[in-house]
């Protein structure tokens, strides 16, 4: 009787544990089905994803490439959920701090150590990403103005105060004498790009291809991906980092602590003296700071200047919240689950090439998965709940809604 | 027997008997309802008696068609029926009285009686025929009702009767009344309570789910006790003492009486003076309230709830603000400190609801047991969390405090009321506090976690703690009490000792009459 109730609730939590990958399924099936209408076999057309993504080097760097900001975004929506908020304005803060990163990185220059400059970059991006993330928290906190609504609009701010900047005071000198007035900034000195996963390799004194070394198939993929030059840079290691820094802080510290009691229950944690309004804007403020952080490793690992704000969130603002909630809103979790759909967006671009299927398509089963995971965070609880009732007796319910 | 004699003065028949037998309701790991038998006959008040989790509330969720048992069956009038829903349940002449009322504020009576139900004009409202079957039952049961008075302007006492004709409305001839006195003063109850034994002599079958004693002794025929699912016994009322049935609910010697030593009480550690508060409505909700907590002492507040309990209780820890008026702490002025600053000063405070402001149901024990010392030493070092103290910390809580939980990483959510509640007061006595404020320390607590908690207090008290108990238990108020404040309306109707005051007094002074008015008569 103990030992299969045991087995039973182990059951049960796997179960959940696995509801965003059935729900992933259940989008993916249904993508299926609308490939197949268009005449498309969608088990070639997920191949063609698939290998696309993870198949070849090439395909591994692009897709740890697009992890890096969705990891980054992610951990910012995950910290303002336990927090109690929702930031739906990672958009803009990234662009904010890809702005603020570009500009620093510029007037700093060569002056410094290009490694100073960009940790100070880095900085620089992370703070403007928080005092994009600090407005509405503040709002939110002193008017309870409705965090959704005006992180929304604060994307729309942030995207037309970016474009007045790099067709005005941050244009590239050389698109102003060229007469072609393209709204981008001058790039970076390259003293300041954060160094590529090749660059790393070369230092370490390996510099053989997996040619070179006999290495076949897969593992020379692998081997290509660390060691060859491709766009992948070390900003990915710099996101894992930080999603273990941000596991330490949201479960090992005080603060962490009091975002967590706060996003659990405002009332209970103001009743035992904590202090609900600060809690609520630094849960945005950091949330913001890590959309910023994100926006500042694009500019510094990859684009090397600023540009079309847009082309430089790439909707990583909205796909970094599906890649936090197919995490679970853990650090950790969503490690694996930024790599993932970082995969489905170069998968996606791939498929669009192999079988002639728009690249709509992804982003409508990514429109399913985002559905479908939330809903299935719905059903979690529901299960929970349905778990729990009978253990605590039901005068407890009442006594609560007393 | 004659014709007449067969049906209710609402018209509708009786129903003669009913019996639950051999009931089973499981619940994953929890025997609810482990082959309970309980039947009730017409012109019968049957108790049902149990501590929470004993299964009372299960077995008449069953009846009214809310859970399905596992085993069992349903006599009406000697007959098996199935009840798969409430409907059923209302078909069969059942009706239920909830704890809480389930009414629409801002509309009439009738309205309210009509919500839900089949108009005989099709789409059209007919609040006349409805309002007239609510003035013939009002009268036909002697119970004063309104048919066109709005609900949110009666008083509770009004709103319990509305409720009833609801039922009678439906048709019911069998009634399950779940703990109708929680909101009503002693004079309402014994009002309400005037209509119960009418109702029962016209032939109706009550059954009132309580676990004040007092009430089932002056109520009802018959008692069955529950204990952990199990049926304990079906006893007369009259056979048997309150003792008798204490033991049988909680399955050892109960003590009944709180063993409350006199004691020169000590410096005043709490003092308030003409404080006045308002709610964010801007609607007064404290008056010039002045009082002194003393070490050694137990300030009782009693009073019907809304009355300014709660305002009186956060004006203090800091959660209300005070508009004038001064709120000391051992002599020094902390009006309007926040609530973090109050502790300091060495308040503790038990808020009234427990689940929604005294712990986060999805913290842990250990998490819930420092939600707020969680940034001093020894739960912190510098920013981190010091988890081997806190380990430690909440291990001697569960240990001291007798709390029944798993282990400290379960959810608090997962524990039973009266073991959240002994953990709450755990975390608050651990803090060392001078004053302490109790609300509703034992609402909704089995008899067991009353008893440790009352004693708890009692011993602080010893100890020299001044506390503030604020209860809509009288008799809690009243065996814990030293002095015992009267709040009406958000003013201080009285102060007295509660060795020299009744219940009666205590009544009308709960009602709005000042207590020189109450002692002159």
């Amino acid at each position: 009787m103990r030992k299969s109730k045991f087995n039973r609730e182990t059951f049960d939590r796997l179960i959940d544990a696995l509801m965003p990958v059935f729900a992933a399924l259940l989008a993916f099936a249904i993508g299926g089905v609308i490939l197949a209408l268009q005449g498309v076999n969608p088990l070639e057309a997920y191949k063609a994803m698939l290998v696309g993504a993870f198949g070849s080097k090439n395909g591994l760097a692009d897709t740890f490439v697009k992890a890096t900001p969705l990891l980054l975004v992610g951990l910012g929506i995950a910290i303002a959920f336990r927090g109690g908020v929702i930031n739906i304005g990672a958009e803009g803060q990234l662009i904010m701090g890809a702005l603020f990163t570009t500009w620093v990185g510029l007037q700093l220059g060569e002056q410094l150590p290009g490694a100073v400059v960009i940790m100070i970059s880095l900085l620089a991006g992370a703070f403007m990403g928080g005092v994009w993330g600090a407005i509405p928290g503040y709002l939110k906190a002193q008017l309870n103005v409705n965090e959704i609504l005006s992180t929304i609009m604060l994307n729309q701010i942030a995207i037309q105060f970016a474009y007045y900047l790099l067709r005005g005071p941050m244009i590239d000198p050389a698109e102003l004498a060229a007469g072609t007035n393209i709204p981008h900034s001058a790039r970076l000195p390259k003293s300041i790009d954060m160094p590529r996963f090749t660059d790393v390799a070369r230092m370490m004194g390996v510099d053989q291809t997996a040619k070179d070394l006999g290495i076949q198939g897969y593992l020379g993929e692998l081997y290509g991906v660390l060691t060859e030059p491709s766009r992948l840079h070390t900003g990915f290691i710099f996101a894992v980092i930080m999603a273990i820094l941000v596991y330490i802080f949201l479960w090992r510290t005080t603060i962490g602590f009091r975002i967590r009691a706060v996003g659990l229950n405002r009332h209970a944690s103001r009743y035992a003296g904590m202090n609900v309004k600060r809690t609520i804007i630094l849960s945005m403020t950091l949330s913001g700071a890590f959309a910023g952080l994100a926006g500042a490793v694009e500019i510094l690992g990859l684009h090397h200047r600023m540009f079309e704000p847009t082309a430089v969130s790439a909707g990583y603002g909205f796909t970094g919240i599906v890649a936090a909630l197919f995490g679970k809103l853990h650090p950790l979790g969503i490690i694996p689950s930024s790599i993932i759909f970082g995969g489905l967006l170069v998968g996606g671009d791939k498929m669009q090439r192999a079988m002639q299927v728009p690249q709509v398509m992804i982003t409508a089963v990514l429109g399913l998965i985002i559905l479908f995971v939330v809903s299935t965070d719905y059903i979690v609880r529901k299960r929970q709940a349905k778990r729990i009732k009978p253990v605590a007796s039901d005068e407890t319910t009442q006594a609560e809604s007393a | 027997m004659s014709e007449k004699n067969n049906l209710l003065p609402s018209g509708l028949p009786r129903i003669e008997s009913l019996e639950m037998r051999g009931i089973v309701k499981k619940f994953p790991g929890v025997l609810a309802n482990d082959h309970v038998d309980f039947d009730v006959q017409a012109g019968e008040i049957h108790a049902l008696l149990g501590e929470n989790g004993a299964g009372k509330s299960t077995l008449m969720k069953i009846l009214y068609g809310l859970y399905q048992p596992e085993e069992g069956e349903i006599l009406l009038n000697g007959e098996r029926i199935e009840i798969h829903s409430p409907t059923d349940s209302i078909n069969h002449g059942i009706g239920m009285i909830h704890q809480h009322f389930m009414l629409v504020d801002n509309v009439t009576v009738a309205e309210n009686v009509a919500l839900g139900l089949k108009s005989s004009k099709g789409m059209r409202l007919d609040l006349d025929v409805v309002s007239a079957r609510i003035r013939e039952l009002a009268d036909k049961y002697h119970l004063q009702v309104n048919p066109n008075a709005i609900i949110s302007k009666l008083a509770v006492g009004e709103r319990q009767r509305v409720e009833i004709v609801k039922a009678l409305y439906r048709g019911a001839a069998l009634l399950v009344l779940d703990e109708p006195t929680a909101v009503l003063t002693p004079q309402e109850v014994d009002d309400l309570f005037v209509i119960f034994k009418q109702m029962a002599a016209d032939g109706h079958a009550l059954i009132f789910i309580s676990h004040k004693l007092n009430e089932i002794f002056a109520l009802t025929h018959r008692v069955t006790v529950l204990r952990d699912g199990k049926l304990i016994g079906t006893v007369n009322t009259s056979d048997v003492t309150k003792a008798d049935l204490a033991n049988m609910m909680v399955g050892r010697e109960v003590l009944l009486t709180r063993d409350r030593q006199p004691r020169e009480t000590g410096e005043a550690r709490l003092v308030l003076e003409n404080v006045n508060a308002f709610n964010d409505d801007g609607q007064s909700v404290l008056k010039n309230i002045s009082f002194e907590v003393r070490s050694g002492e137990i300030v009782g507040v009693a009073g019907v709830s809304g009355n300014g309990q709660r305002p009186l209780a956060e004006a203090i820890a800091g959660l209300q603000k005070v508009e004038n008026g001064r709120v000391l702490m051992a002599g020094s002025d902390v009006t309007n400190f926040t609530p973090a600053q109050m502790f300091d000063t060495g308040l503790s405070y038990i808020p009234e609801e427990r689940m929604h402001d005294g712990c986060i149901k999805n913290f842990s024990v250990a998490e819930n047991a420092i939600l707020q010392d969680y940034v001093r030493p020894p739960f912190s070092k510098g920013i981190f969390l010091n988890f081997k103290a806190i380990a430690s910390h909440a291990q001697e809580l569960i240990e001291s405090f007798n709390v029944k939980t798993p282990s400290q990483e379960t959810l608090i959510k997962n524990l039973s009321g009266g073991n959240i509640q002994k953990l709450i007061l755990a975390r608050e006595l651990a803090r060392e506090p001078h004053v302490l404020i109790a609300a509703q320390p034992t609402r909704g607590v089995d008899i067991g976690a009353t008893e440790y908690i009352h004693g708890q207090l009692l011993r602080q008290r010893a100890a020299g703690l001044a506390t503030l108990l604020i209860s809509e238990d009288l008799d809690e108020v009243k065996a814990m009490s030293d002095r015992i404040v009267v709040l009406y309306g958000g003013e201080i109707m009285g102060i007295v000792k509660s060795d020299e005051v009744t219940i009666a007094q205590l009544g009308l002074m709960m009602a709005g009459e000042r207590a020189d008015e109450v002692f002159a008569a």
